[in-house]
Parts: C-alpha cells; structure tokens; sequence
C-alpha cells in the first residue's frame, strides 16, 4: 500500500497519467479539485437566478405563491425523488470501480443513472412544461394574464419567469450531464476504470451530485412557495 | 513522496482513498427520502412566514448529506471544505448586500429626532 | 542553490542554435493544436493585442470628435457606439485577459518550477472560446455596434435599444467563460504544482496576486454571465426580471452586473501590482518590503473588492442605507492597496537601482496609480460622488488605474520577461523613449479630465458646453502623443525577434526559477525539476546583469 510504484505498461493506459503531474495521485487530487472550483463558479452562476428570485420574492410573496400554484407540487416532488436515486446510483457506480468489480457492474449503474436523468427530463418537459405551454403559463410564449390574479399578474409572469429559466437552466446542466455519463459508460466499456483509476467517474460524480442539490433547493422554492394548505 | 528524478520515469502511486461502505449509501438516500417526504408535509402546515425558513432548514440538511457523504468530503480532508463553504459564503454576500439595499428603498432618511437636537446642545454646552 | 539549478537547468553549450519551446515543432498546426503554456500564452497576446488596436480605434474617433463642441466627426448616435465599443473591448477583451491570460500562462508554471499547468487542454479551450468571443464581438462592431455603453443598463438595453445588445451580451459571455476556465487552472496549479521546496511563502509576489486574481475569476465572473445571459433572454422574449413595466427592478441588473464588474477592476490590476513587484526588486536588486504583508494585501483586495459594488449605484436609486454601507467599506478597499505602494517605496529605498524600461514603467505606475487611487476616493464618499458621479472626473479616475496603472504594468511586464519569451533583448534606448512618451502622452489626456469633471463636464456626451473646448482639446493632443507611445513599441519589439541580440538566460541578474532556465525555455521548461531552498528575492545572492545597467 505504500510507494510499491505500479507501472503499467506502455502499451497500457499512456495516455492516463499526463506529462505535467509527478504521481497518479497528484493527478486525482488536481482533477478533484479543479471539479470543485468549477462547482464553486456553478453555484454563483446559479445563484445569481437564487439573489433574483430572493429580492422578488420579499418583494411580492403574494404574487409568488400565487405562481407557485400554477405548478403540479406531484411532479416536483416525483423529480426530486427520481434525483436522489440518481444520485445514489451514481455514487455505487464510483463505488463499483473503487472496488474493483467488473466493468459491467460499473456500466449497468451508470445506465440506471441515465435512465433516472432521462426520467426527469421526460416528466419535466412532457408534462410540466408542455402542460404550462397549454395553460399560456409560459412567459413569452403566449402568456395570458388571469383575473383572479389581479394587480398580482405582472409579478405571477415574473415568478413564471424564474420557473422557467431555473429549471431550464437545471435542466441544461442535466443534459450536459447525461451526455458526460455516456462518454463515461464509453470509457467503462472499454474496460478504462480499474481500482486505481477511476478519476473520472469520481469528478462527473460531483458535477452530477451538484446538479441535484441544485434541484434540491430548486423544489421547495418553486413549488412549495405557497404553501400546499391554501389549494 | 514526489519523484523529482525527471518526467521519464513514469512512477506511479498508489491511489489511497476512503471506500464509503454501502450501508452507508444506502442510510443516506433513505434519510433523503424522507426529508423529502417531510418538507411536503411541512407545506401542508400553515406556518406563515416561517413556510420557507423550515423548508430552507431543511434543504440544506439534504444539501449536507449530499455534499459529506456522496461528493466524499466528509472524506476527503482539504481544499474542497473551503472551496464549497466560499462559494455559499460568497452568494451570500451577494444575497444579503442587495437585500440591504432592495428592502431598505422606502426607509425613511429624515434624521431622527435626537440628531437635530445635537448642534444646539453642542453650541449650548461649549458657549 | 539557485547557481546549482542553474547549471542543471542549462544546455550543455551556450552556442545557437538550440532547441527551445518556440523552435521544437514547426507549423500552423504545432500552434494552433499546441498544449504548451507558453505557446498558449503567446496565442493570447496576439489576440489581445488584435483588440487592443480595436479600442484605441474607437477612442482615436472619440478624442477626435470632442476636439470641437458641437462635435467634430461623429453623429451622436454614432459617438454612443464608440464609447460602447471602446469601453466592452477594452474592458472585457484587453484588460481582463492581459496579463494573466499572457504573461500568467506564460510564467506561472516556470515561476513554481512545474512544466505545465494543471489542465494544458482546458488552457487551449480557454483560448479558444476567448477567440470565438472576439470573433461575435468584431462581428458586432462591424454590423453596426452597439450603443448601451458597457454597463448595458436596462430597461433602455432590454427594451429601447435598436443595436445588436443580444450578440454583444453573448459574445462577452462567451469571453468570460475562457476567463472562467483560466481562473481555475491558475488555482489548481499553484495549489498542487509547485516545485519540492517551493512554499507558500517563497512564491514570486506575481504568483500571489495571480491567485487572488484567479479568485476573482472563479467567483465573480459566473455571476456577469448569468446577468447577461438574463438580459439577452429578456431583449429576445420580451420578458424578463429587470422590467419595471413587468414588475422588475432595473436596479437589479444593476446589483447584478457591478458584483462582477466592480472586482473586474481588481482582475485588471491585481496582476499589474504582481508584476511591478517582480520590476521593482529586481532593479532595485533587493528583497521586498514586507513581503508578508505585500502577499496578503493581494488576497485582502481580492476579498474586500466583492463588497464595495454598490458605489457605482449611489445616485441610481439605491437605499441610502445601502450607500453608507458600500461607502464605508470602500474606502477599506484603499488600505491593502496602499500598503502595497508604502512596501514598493521601502523596497527602493538604498536599493541599487537602474532605470532600464521596465523600471521606468513600474515608477511610473507606481505614481500614477497613487493618483488613481486617491481620486477613487472622492468618488467613495456619498456626497462627493453626488457631484462627480456620471462626469469625466469618473473617466479620469479609472483611466488612472487603468491606463496608468495596468496597462504601464503590462508593458513593463511584456519588456522584463521579452528576452525570456522570445531570446531576444530590444534596444533599451528606444523602449526608454517609448516609456517616457507614453507617460507624457497619458498625463496630457487624461489630467484635464479630472478638470473637466470637477468643471462639470458630462461623461458619454458627444457635444459639451464650449468652455470646455481648451482643456478637451488639451486631451485630444495627449492621446496622440499617446498613440505614437504605444506604436513604437510594436515596432522594436517586432524587430527585435530578428535582429535583436541573442539574450542569455538571465539579462537582468534577477531571482526567480524562470530566470534559472535557457532562454526561450525548453518546451518542458526544466529539465529537471528545480529544488527550492531559499526565499524569494534573495538579492544577495543573485548573479550579476549581462546586460549593461545605467
């Protein structure tokens, strides 16, 4: 376990360990941690839309649960769920290849992963936002004012507005991370990812995890902002 | 620990990380699970303003366990604490100066009564 | 220790030619497909020097047109897209990416004793996305510009504007993601690259204020993104959260966009002040003052640089409250900065100095950005700025800074490490005449702005009032001399790649790992990984100049 140097040979992984790094491990570390920066400038990119919606929300919290009604708070919590056991398969997929299983066990739990992103998105844009689209709840897109609403409606669009532009945000960033999971399922099937190498999937792990925080916050903010007692 | 012999040598080390044990995984999405399950309910009581701060609490315990458990960092000592405690710490720089300024807008700028008062009793007191 | 590094570190024979970064592979394709920092570097410095024409363009046109009241050249609406241009290229396509985009690349990892950054590929991308952010800008340019100024205030950007806001907006979204990318190369690298021996505390001052920059990259620059991203949506859709006609708060856009763009002044002098204390110790040949506190202002500007952005709001409509706030703490802002210049001081003093051009630039800055600074303050107190806010007082502060400052750093800079970068020495005559023109043509310019200002001249106007006319076209005649300032440069720099002389390893008798290596470096910059002993700036020990020093 210690400096025992396992050297893989040349015809083997060259292009794994790269030119600037002294060891495999200050490799790793170096991947992980610049993963981290990038999900340090994620949250503040994000969280520019989180400020938005905290001003306006203070400003107008009639307006915004009023909007927050619009939306259907059984596919929100549906999503979230969908998520976390996306997140846990993805954690046993990294745990797989710390573990040394064979690289269809590594496959089968990255496909799972996919599959549950892929759920997400199917339910989001199929029946959230298509249903809202119907509706003319879509900013820009048709919106019509209600009466009920009032002096509230120009402030229920800019709730609107946010809904779409943070999921459609999150959902972006869940597309992204899709196509990531695929180059990895690529990557596994080629047999890339043994116990000592499995950097890859560690980092596409904290961008995947990332994403669902995100949405973790995202629920109850857009679709519990009303409360659920005044439907 | 770094071989400075030059890059030719291609020595690699051993990758030391912590194994998470799958019980541990698996506690972890339960609890998740339920804390889900939990803020809906929560939305179901009419707590007034208090709605989003319980709903918040509870977000950042989900948050937490993501964070220390999946992404490793309850693991991984290091930079990666400071990094993410940073970046929150910075939104919410970001959060609270413009509330300050967003929230204060219709605050009166009369000076308070006792201000006024000062320059006289200044002048009273000194002449 | 560092003459052992050396000897290792150097060819075996000093005789030409030898293999270097520049000369190991040849062709279009060995650069444009390159993962080499340096050549990366350089990729970005032709860039940026594309862009830099491009503004000076603009501003030619503007100082041209103020020569005469009623305006000399331009039609108003004309006049707005100038200022536009000039100030988006400038901002966001020169000063951002300069010295850290070319000089950092190029330095950091042969400053730590690494032989590359962190992610050499991501460093390409960053290049690249930089390039495509250029390309969408010039295209702007040329299609009509844009005529918002930089700031891009809504509801007049979102909803009135007739220009091309969208792809502008896009294009310096595009650009600041290449900062992005470079933010966290920088970081990583210095965290987990630096050469055995190599600690926090005997890194080059440049490396320091590099990662205090690279802070500001990584948590400032997310946040201009999005709001640009917000306000492009909200010009397509017509919806949007900065509307007030849809119940939005233009004053949010406005939150939003100075978050960023106020520590974007710090990612463009940051790295300025880094390279002047690398110029002031090494031709002053004497440690740094204080070079603890000299490290730490750097990150303390860093920190303090995200709390002061509302001073650009005072007069907006912001809560006064808030103002008081902002206020106090930008004149906190001020302290590390001055510590810094109190420290450069105290370096010079009974050091052994010589005014090659790379000194006369860091002097130079040295004044000039005190002037800079100190005008700032009248423009952090609430009841000053009242008056100054919106006038050419504002103009001349930041050109201060700016021009003054940053850029005088860039080319002191660009002239220290130039026989580095390239092998070559330039004719120190010419470059000392260069500096000295460009630091008389800069004070004719932008002096009586500050006049001007006070006097109550309107930034952004096409035409003023005609008793301005003597100090405007005071300003106008600097700014040419100016230009011929930064022209001749280009043209013995240029020169100098073919018939300058063949400079050895270390010119200037300087400390610091870059200097340790031939002369251009070897593409893997050592070869073999330099062991650091001692601290930085250890004049004592350091060899003595090749060059002649007056």
């Amino acid at each position: 376990m210690s400096d025992a140097a396992i050297v893989h040979g040349h015809g083997d992984n060259p292009t794994h360990f790269a030119h600037q790094f002294e060891t495999l491990e200050q490799q790793h570390d170096a991947g992980r941690l610049g993963m981290w920066v990038f999900l340090a400038t994620e949250i503040l990119f994000f969280g520019g839309m989180f400020m938005g919606y905290t001003v306006y929300r203070s400003l107008h919290p009639a307006a915004f649960a009023i909007g927050s009604h619009l939306l259907d708070w059984k596919f929100g919590g549906t999503n979230t769920a969908v998520l976390i056991c996306s997140s846990l398969t993805m954690a046993l997929a990294i745990r797989s290849a710390q573990t040394g299983k064979k690289k269809g066990t590594i496959i089968a739990w990255l496909i799972l992963t996919m599959l549950l992103g892929a759920t997400f998105l199917f339910l989001k844009f199929r029946y959230e936002w298509y249903h809202d689209y119907i509706e003319h709840t879509v900013p820009g897109f048709g919106f019509h004012y209600r009466p009920e609403w009032g002096a509230h409606a120009p402030q229920v669009q800019m709730f609107m507005c946010f809904y779409f532009f943070m999921t459609g945000l999150h959902a972006l960033h869940m597309i992204v991370g899709i196509g990531i999971l695929l180059v990895l399922t690529w990557m596994a099937a080629r047999g890339r990812f043994t116990s000592q190498y499995y950097a890859p999937l560690e980092i596409s792990g904290l961008y995947w995890h990332f994403v669902d925080i995100v949405w973790i916050f995202l629920f109850p903010l857009l679709y519990l902002a009303g409360g659920l007692y005044s439907r | 620990m770094s071989d400075s012999s030059g890059h030719s040598a291609h020595s690699v080390h051993e990758v030391h990380e912590h194994i998470v044990p799958l019980s541990t995984y698996v506690g972890v999405f339960v609890a998740l699970m339920c804390l889900t399950v939990l803020t809906t309910g929560m939305a179901w009581v009419d707590m007034g303003r208090w709605n989003v701060v319980v709903a918040l609490i509870i977000a950042v315990c989900k948050a937490t366990l993501v964070v220390l458990f999946f992404m490793h960092v309850k693991y991984n000592k290091g930079l990666s604490r400071i990094v993410l405690i940073g970046a929150v710490f910075w939104l919410g720089i970001m959060i609270t100066f413009t509330l300050s300024d967003e929230l204060t807008r219709h605050w009166e700028i009369n000076p308070q009564p006792w201000v006024g008062a000062i320059v006289p009793v200044v002048r009273h007191l000194l002449f | 220790m560092s003459t052992t590094a050396t000897v290792e570190n150097l060819p075996s024979s000093s005789a030409e030619p030898q293999v270097n970064y520049l000369n190991a592979r040849y062709g279009v394709r060995s650069w444009l497909l390159t993962l080499d920092h340096k050549r990366i570097g350089l990729l970005y410095l032709g860039t940026i020097t594309l862009m830099f024409v491009v503004g000076g363009i603009a501003a030619t046109l503007m100082r041209l047109n103020l020569i005469e009241p009623q305006g000399a050249l331009v039609e108003p609406e004309t006049y707005n897209k100038l200022f536009s241009t000039h100030g988006i290229v400038m901002v966001f396509f020169f000063l951002v990416p300069s010295i850290p985009a070319t000089l950092g690349n190029f330095l950091i990892p042969l400053m730590i004793g690494a032989r590359d950054v962190a992610f050499p590929k991501l460093n390409l991308m960053s290049w690249y996305i930089f390039v495509t952010g250029c390309v969408l800008m010039l295209y702007v340019v040329c299609t009509g510009g844009v005529d918002t100024g930089w700031t891009f205030y809504p509801p007049y950007s979102s909803s009135y504007a007739h220009t091309d806001v969208f792809l502008a907006a896009m294009a310096i979204f595009i650009a600041g993601f290449s900062s992005i990318l470079t933010g966290m190369n920088f970081v990583v690298t210095i965290h987990k690259m630096r050469a055995p021996g190599m600690t926090w505390f005997r890194l080059p001052l440049f490396i320091w204020s590099l990662y205090a920059t690279s802070i500001i990259f990584v948590l400032g620059t997310p946040v201009i993104a999005i709001t640009l991203l917000l306000l492009g949506v909200e010009r397509l859709l017509h919806v949007g959260i900065f509307d007030p006609a849809l119940g939005g708060d233009p004053l949010l856009f406005q939150h939003m966009f100075w978050f960023y763009s106020h520590p974007a002044v710090y990612i463009m002098v940051l790295p300025s002040m880094g390279v002047i204390s690398e110029l002031i110790t090494a031709f002053s040949r004497k440690r740094i003052f204080g070079y603890s506190f000299v490290a730490f202002s750097s990150l303390a500007i860093a920190v303090i640089s995200f709390l002061v952005w509302g001073h650009h709001m005072f007069v907006s409509g912001q809560s006064v409250y808030a103002g008081l706030v902002f206020s106090v703490l930008s004149f906190l802002v001020a302290i590390p900065s001055a510590v810094k210049v109190f420290n450069w001081t105290a370096t010079l003093y009974k050091g052994s100095i010589s005014y090659e051009a790379p000194m006369l630039y860091a002097l130079g800055f040295i004044g000039l950005f005190t002037i800079g600074g100190l005008t700032g303050l009248f423009l952090a107190s609430l009841s000053t700025d009242v008056h100054l806010n919106g006038t050419y007082f504002v103009v001349a502060h930041f050109h201060y800074v700016m021009v003054g400052g940053a850029v005088m750093a860039f080319m002191g800079g660009l002239h220290f490490w130039w026989p580095k970068i390239t092998g070559r020495i330039y004719p120190d005559l010419w470059a000392r005449f260069a500096a000295l023109i460009i630091f008389v043509g800069f004070n004719l310019t932008f002096f009586p702005q500050f006049v001007l200002g006070y006097l109550g001249m309107p930034r952004r106007y096409a035409m003023y009032p005609a008793e301005f006319q003597a100090l405007n076209v005071l300003s106008s005649a600097g700014a040419s001399v100016l230009a011929v300032g930064y022209v001749i440069p280009l043209i013995y720099l240029f020169w100098s790649l073919k018939y300058g002389e063949v400079a050895g390893p270390n010119p200037w008798g300087a400390k610091g790992l870059e200097w340790t290596t031939q002369s251009p470096p070897l593409t893997e910059n050592f070869l073999k990984t330099p062991i650091v002993t001692e601290e930085a700036y250890s004049y004592e020990t350091a060899p003595e100049p090749e060059v002649v020093r007056v």
